[in-house]
């Protein structure tokens, strides 16, 4: 075989195998989609669950999982984008941001069922709070916390220094200059991150068997604050959607624990899809907001208006 | 004249609490770290300190009995199982997710590539569960079909986790190619080497420690992987006997015994110790990598 007809053959090679992996993808949503038919009716989406009959829902199961996702986001973004502030800005080069790469390096890698045994010494037992939300949020904090950090640091680097020079050249302090001039510039790159690693916490699971619980108290809108019934209390109990799913597979004992199985994965499924889209969108659309692009058309318009 | 002071002396202030905030936030992820080790370190020696176990018995011996007398706490089991699954799912995953990164960085057209991207994205956001899921119902049966047995196997794990890391790898890998200057493709041309000679001979040496470092990533992820692992690989506490036998990992021992034991006891104490295993690797992972990468700078 010549060299010519060998590059011709792994070319197609090539060809084959990325269209191999983009029709698992589509086989993938195809079977999700087909096996979990019917979740978006609402009774399913916002329904109470049963142990015992079928037809049961997976509403507490989808607040607890968003809610966690808020409380989370509430807890991991400041914190990341000070770190990212910090590690960008402020800290000198040398052997402390050393020791602190070497720091995010290591939480980075850490399995998250590690994490989530750390959770259940620091967050269940030491604080005797036993299972709760809040412990849930706090460790998935610390898988996403290093993620986080590196989408701010980099956004803040990518920031062309110019800006930066002029605001500071006009009497900014530094900390203005950030707050005013870089940013706001930032802004979409860090908006974007911050929506994927949203996904990420939605999906997360191992993290939440030993922190978050395995279960939900029934939930009750009218419930006192400090009540375990109350949804927005942050120290009670919640499984979220994948541990129900994770659950259902090892222990289920309703009858249609397939189904809703299936159902779940659809629904996670269909997030996923939404949280990158929304990430898409939001990257387009804020850039060109604070690129200036809509200032730029206006004054090309006028002056071709004045011409 | 007043006015002008005060609004100068709150402009130092905000930079003096941001800066503040901001060296905060950057200490707290080294406290973070800190403890989780010294807590996870702590609570794993109490098998050596208060069960009185011995570690060359933990390490090497595949008898795994807490319920026994006399109860044995060999995990030997467990750590082949990990090895196995996480090695098995390199070996089909990094060939494809090399191919992959080649494939985009010097043979596919644009509109292909923008189609690819969005599809590793995807893959990367699709929650373990579901991967376990999607195992369970449809890749199970279908060994269950052909190899007979239960279905739940190390071959199960193996493919399940092998999808899983997939787009892993082929980032970082398709980073590193995209690294390798240009001049050295052109200057491969012009010796009048084909592109297949060019890539394989000229290009994947020149990215061979970025390619590894993403392999070395893949590797960490698969060995931590939970949850999609357990609902597969059948969790016998046995060692596996062939692909399609099923047995048990680091990370599916944690997850189904944790909450079965009570605090304290020899059991729990062993649990706690798989852990520390746990954390040790990963950490072996890192200084894998940031040697390759040191190697690379050289």
């Amino acid at each position: 075989m010549t060299a010519r007809m060998i590059d011709k053959v792994w070319t197609g090679i090539f060809y084959a195998v990325a269209a191999a992996v983009i029709g698992l993808l589509i086989f993938f949503f195809a079977v999700v989609l087909s096996k979990g038919a019917g979740f978006w009716q609402p009774e399913f989406l916002f329904g109470r669950p049963s142990n015992t009959q079928a037809g049961g829902g997976i509403g507490p199961q989808l607040i607890n999982s968003f809610y966690m996702l808020v409380v989370t986001l509430l807890l991991s973004v400041p914190l990341s984008l000070g770190a990212g502030i910090y590690l960008a800005e402020y800290a000198k080069q040398g052997r402390i941001v050393g020791f602190i790469r070497l720091c995010l390096e290591a939480m980075a890698s850490l399995p998250s069922i590690v994490v989530g045994l750390f959770g259940l010494l620091a967050f269940v037992t030491l604080t005797g709070w036993g299972y709760t939300l809040l412990g849930g949020a706090l460790a998935v904090t610390i898988i996403n916390l290093p993620g986080l950090t590196r989408i701010c640091e980099t956004a803040i680097l990518d920031v062309p220094s110019n800006i930066k020079e002029g605001s500071l050249a006009l009497g900014a302090t530094r900390w203005q200059t950030l707050i005013k001039a870089v940013l706001p510039a930032a802004i979409p790159q860090i908006v974007t991150g911050v929506i994927l690693s949203a996904g990420r916490i939605f999906g997360e699971a191992a993290v939440f068997i030993y922190t978050a619980g395995l279960t939900t108290p029934m939930l009750r809108l009218d419930a006192d604050w400090g009540s375990p019934t109350n949804p927005l209390n942050v120290f009670r109990p919640a499984e979220t959607l994948t541990v129900h799913i994770w659950k259902l597979n090892s222990e289920g004992i309703v009858p249609d624990a397939k189904l809703i199985a299936a159902k779940s994965a659809a629904v996670l499924m269909v997030a996923v899809l939404l949280f990158n889209l929304a990430a898409r969108l939001a990257s387009s659309l804020l850039a060109r907001h604070f690129s200036g692009g809509r200032r730029a058309r206006r004054g090309r318009e006028e002056r071709n208006k004045a011409a | 004249m007043q006015q002008m002071y005060t609004k100068r002396r709150n402009r130092w202030l905000e930079e003096y609490i941001g800066r503040t905030f901001a060296v905060v936030c950057g200490w707290l992820i080294v406290l973070i770290t800190v403890t989780m080790i010294i807590f996870l370190a702590v609570k794993g020696i109490q098998s050596f300190t208060d069960s009185r176990l011995s570690l060359s018995d933990m390490l090497l011996s595949a008898q795994w009995d807490p319920n026994g007398t006399p109860p044995r706490y060999g995990a030997l089991i467990f750590i082949v199982g990990s090895m196995l699954v996480s090695l098995g799912a390199l070996l089909i995953s990094a060939p494809i997710a090399l191919a992959l990164a080649i494939f985009m960085n010097f043979i596919a057209p644009k509109w292909f590539v923008s189609l690819l991207k969005p599809v590793l994205e995807l893959l990367v956001g699709i929650p373990s569960v579901v991967y376990g899921w999607l195992g369970v119902t449809i890749l199970v049966p279908l060994l269950r079909e052909w190899f007979g047995g239960s279905g739940f196997s190390l071959l199960a794990g193996i493919i399940v986790l092998s999808m899983m890391i997939l787009p892993t790898i082929t980032s970082v890998a398709a980073d590193a190619l995209a690294n390798v200057p240009m001049a050295y493709m052109e200057a491969s041309y012009g010796l009048g080497s084909t592109r297949w000679q060019a890539i394989s001979r000229v290009i994947v040496p020149a990215a061979k420690a970025g390619i590894a470092t993403g392999v070395v990533l893949g590797l960490a992820r698969a060995f931590g992987e939970a949850l999609a692992v357990q609902m597969v690989i059948g969790n016998t506490i046995k060692l596996p006997s062939g692909l399609d036998s099923p047995t048990a990992t680091l990370t599916s021992i944690l997850t189904m015994d944790m909450a079965n034991t009570i605090n304290g006891t020899p059991w729990n104490n062993a649990l706690w110790t798989l852990a520390l295993i746990l954390l040790l690797i990963s950490f072996f992972f890192i200084a894998v990598i940031r040697l390759v990468g040191s190697g690379k700078e050289r």
